[in-house]
């Protein structure tokens, strides 16, 4: 579908679910999940070569024609660490495309705000596409725009949560005022959290935990693909108003047209 | 120091390793089975080593080398 589709720095994406490929019991059945969810954009991590075990060859799992990835950069801690581990995923998979992520805090997983920033600008600056993960701060949503990021990826609730929009007020506020696309990210926990959020006009939503850890994570790919196109179906075809008063009002005739006719 | 013969000890993500000096990063690579490796990235001293100039980085003792690969990751 034409209408729905996003660009993210000149690149059109047909899908606006995006795919962690974390958790998943085997790769075979993150290809599958994958493909059920018509994904376009997949996240992957870095991490340091074992020089002793087994190649871990997660890229021989994901055909780069149907995704685009996005590598990410947990696991830093600070700006310098960030661009680093930038420039290493440049080279490592031929994109300039990063998710930056900066928590310095492995319990929480809370990203660093100013951190953040700081590597937005040094990375734009750089020529790299970045989507910062964040808060959902407004403010630094802004901040992060005038800096150079591609897109901005709010949180709705912490990572793994499966919460849903605990962040919703904020939400709403950055995607009021944002000029570049808001990618949820984090603690949609269910097809019905992806709605909500394109509902309310979220450009896009990133999902791993919720599809990876299903049951049948490929069944739970394909719910999470029909919520994402039905949410944003209604937020395209504008909701319509919700009352603030505590009354119904009628979609029928209220005639009473048993009693009427003859009365 | 290091001439025909010698031993250099560098850190591969903070493991130390001995090589036959004088030696490439290439070659290190190549002994440690990287070089192949689909979707790896290298930097030495926090400086990214393209993988087009592999071949020509001799390694010096004492360096401190990082190497990477994709892997699962949300």
């Amino acid at each position: 579908m034409n209408s729905s589709s996003l660009t993210i720095a000149g690149v059109t994406l047909n899908s606006r679910l995006f795919l962690g490929t974390g958790k998943y019991s085997s790769a075979k059945i993150m290809a599958e999940s994958l493909a059920a969810t018509g994904t376009e954009l997949v996240t992957v991590a870095l991490r340091r070569v074992r020089t002793d075990g087994a190649a871990d060859d997660l890229l021989a799992h994901l055909d780069r024609r149907k995704y685009r990835l996005l590598p990410n950069t947990s696991g830093v801690r600070d700006s310098k660490e960030a661009v680093l581990a930038a420039e290493l995923a440049r080279e490592a998979l031929g994109t300039e495309w990063v998710k930056l992520e900066i928590h310095p805090d492995p319990k929480y997983l809370m990203p660093d705000p100013i951190e953040t920033l700081r590597a937005t600008e040094a990375l734009a600056k750089r020529g790299f596409v970045v989507l910062p993960y964040v808060h959902a701060d407004p403010v630094l949503c802004k901040q992060l725009e005038e800096a150079g990021a591609a897109a901005v990826m709010p949180l709705g609730a912490p990572i793994g949560s499966n919460r849903g929009l605990e962040s919703r007020a904020f939400l709403e506020i950055i995607i009021a005022q944002s000029n570049v696309p808001v990618v949820i990210d984090a603690g949609l926990g269910a097809p019905s959290h992806a709605a909500a959020a394109l509902e309310m006009g979220a450009d896009a939503v990133l999902v791993n935990t919720a599809i990876a850890a299903a049951s049948d994570p490929v069944g739970m790919g394909r719910a999470f693909r029909l919520a994402v196109e039905s949410g944003r179906l209604a937020f395209e075809s504008g909701l319509a108003a919700r009352s603030t008063k505590p009354l119904a009002h009628a979609t029928s005739p209220l005639t009473a047209f048993l009693t009427e006719v003859g009365a | 120091m290091s001439t025909a013969g010698d031993q250099l000890e560098v850190l591969v993500n903070d493991q130390p390793r001995l090589f036959a000096a004088p030696v490439t990063l290439l070659g290190a690579l190549r002994e440690l089975g990287l070089s192949e490796r689909r979707g790896i990235a290298v930097a030495i001293g926090g400086e990214v080593m393209s993988r087009s100039g592999w071949a020509e980085r001799s390694l010096r003792s004492g360096e401190r080398i990082l190497v990477i690969q994709a892997t699962q990751g949300g």
